[in-house]
């Protein structure tokens, strides 16, 4: 179970409060990549799509980054392995806003 | 007695304000969308509970909502709340997929417009500025985007399409965008011909077509841009607003970034009436309800300072169909006044006596029940203001 913490606008689109809990089976041997958890995250909440990743270029949206486990994980690629913490639930994928704007 | 419903769109959510037929005591609900840039809300003139809205943000990228009971809820069209994609399944999410056609059966499409260096640029889509729903089917709307162009919704909004005759036309290549940035802010549709659409770009002009949407022309014939360089070129005019009144939906009067200019035959050929106006630089248009030679603008000084002259929010009429303006002030603020009125941020009501809307970059709504004779806010203190709608309910 693999927990991510969105901000807080993308909570409200998708209509929940806290965090949100994943199954993502990854490629069977224990590899699970940020594209896997996105997949995942926009099938179980399709109001999402397009608003991590551009709809049509699947790019990261340029003021977004992900963190976990204290490491900027953004421009690792998106096929890169994630942690194990963040793959065994011990810690939460961030996806977070950049501050920004008024 | 009939009711209004006035729909805001700000740069920190939607909000909803409706009263009687009097116009004094309003209701507001919301912020909808609290936090996003609402860039514009409109119903449905045949089921005014079906209003779709475009909500956007420089973070995550397009949405659009839709309601089917006058604002009380919403719903991304297609993604019903709680519905989850099922494997294998109908995509989800596609109401807020706006992609531009790059098929070569459906005529030019083009993939590069002008930059602001006169370099060539790949076509970027951005953001809905404007929706406009059908006048003759709830289901059909058709959205105004950033980088121009024109897309039409056929399931309610689940679905978009681009009409690529608009780019593919011939003169993309030319368009550029303005400081907003390159949007197509503006869409008409003609009452009296269903095949009639009248569109305006920033920084391209106003066009039309005849065919629903196949083809396109320019109508710009009669505009003079001085800052451009052929000032009367077909293209590259910076176009702010257009507006018609559905009784005589041959004539038009545009608010370009300077003038503001009448046509009587389609758009085919523009003449300027600015004539008494303090200053014909300005963003919003429209016509009265009733009176199809009454025109509104709100006059600002200049391209480089968005307020009114001398701190003075005034709104200018016409009864003259231009030329010959009045102002009016009665219960506008009349000193140290510096907001801006923005293109999409003027309506009117079809009440028997004519409601007048605007609102302001200082989240100022204001409303003048006798075609603006007399004004008063209906709310001060909203975020920015970039559109008002309204919806005259029975």
């Amino acid at each position: 179970m693999i927990i991510v913490v969105l901000p807080a606008h993308l909570k409200t689109l998708a209509r929940v409060t806290g965090d949100v809990q994943l199954e993502v089976p990854g490629d069977g041997a224990g590899k699970v990549t940020l594209r896997d958890v996105l997949d995942a995250l926009e099938a179980r909440y399709p109001m999402l799509s397009g608003t991590i990743r551009d709809h049509l270029t699947r790019e990261r949206r340029p003021f977004l980054r992900f963190f976990a486990c204290e490491q900027d994980l953004t421009h690792e690629g998106p096929d890169v392995r994630l942690p194990d913490e963040v793959v065994r639930g011990k810690e939460p994928l961030f996806i977070i806003g950049a501050i920004a704007g008024g | 007695m009939s009711r209004v419903r006035v729909l805001v769109g700000t740069r920190k959510g939607a909000f909803i304000l409706t009263a009687d037929g009097k116009r004094q005591d309003w209701e507001v609900s919301g912020p909808h969308f609290a936090g996003w840039e609402l860039y514009h809300v409109k119903g449905s003139p045949v089921d005014p509970n079906r209003i779709y809205a475009s909500q956007t943000s420089g973070w995550f990228g397009q949405i659009i909502q839709r309601s089917d009971d006058g604002g009380k809820t919403w719903f991304q069209p297609g993604t019903p709340p709680g519905e989850t994609a099922a494997p294998g399944g109908m995509p989800k999410s596609e109401s807020n997929k706006f992609a531009y056609d790059t098929s070569a059966e459906t005529g030019k499409p083009l993939t590069t417009h002008q930059w602001y260096d006169g370099t060539q640029r790949n076509w970027e889509f951005k953001r809905v500025w404007h929706v406009e729903p059908s006048l003759t089917d709830a289901d059909t709307v058709y959205a105004g985007v950033e980088d121009a162009a024109l897309f039409r919704s056929t399931d309610g909004g689940k679905n978009w399409k681009e009409l690529p005759g608009l780019r593919g036309h011939g003169t993309g290549p030319k368009w550029q965008p303005g400081a907003g940035g390159m949007c197509l802010h503006t869409v008409i549709l003609d009452p009296s011909d269903s095949k009639r659409i009248y569109i305006a770009i920033s920084a391209a002009g106003a066009f039309r077509t005849d065919d629903g949407g196949e083809t396109w022309k320019p109508i710009n014939r009669g505009l003079y841009s001085q800052y451009i360089p052929e000032p009367t070129a077909e293209i590259g005019h910076c176009v702010h607003h257009v507006a018609m009144n559905p009784k005589r939906p041959g004539v038009l009067f545009m608010q370009k970034h300077w003038d503001v200019l009448r046509s009587d035959n389609a758009g085919d050929q523009w003449h300027e009436v600015s004539g008494n106006l303090p200053t014909d630089f300005g963003f919003v248009i429209d016509v009265h309800a009733h009176e199809p030679e009454t025109v509104y603008v709100v006059p600002i000084k200049s391209d480089g300072e968005h307020f009114p002259l001398e701190g003075k929010l005034r709104v200018y009429r016409s009864r003259t169909g231009g030329n010959e303006w009045e102002p009016l002030t009665k219960g506008l603020p009349q000193r140290d006044c510096y907001v801006n009125v923005l293109r999409d941020a003027m309506s009117v009501d079809s009440l028997d006596k004519c409601g007048v809307y605007f609102g302001t970059t200082g989240g100022q709504v204001y409303c003048s029940p006798d075609a603006g004779d007399t004004w008063a806010p209906i709310v001060r203190d909203l975020p920015a203001v970039l559109s008002v709608e309204t919806q005259t309910l029975p």
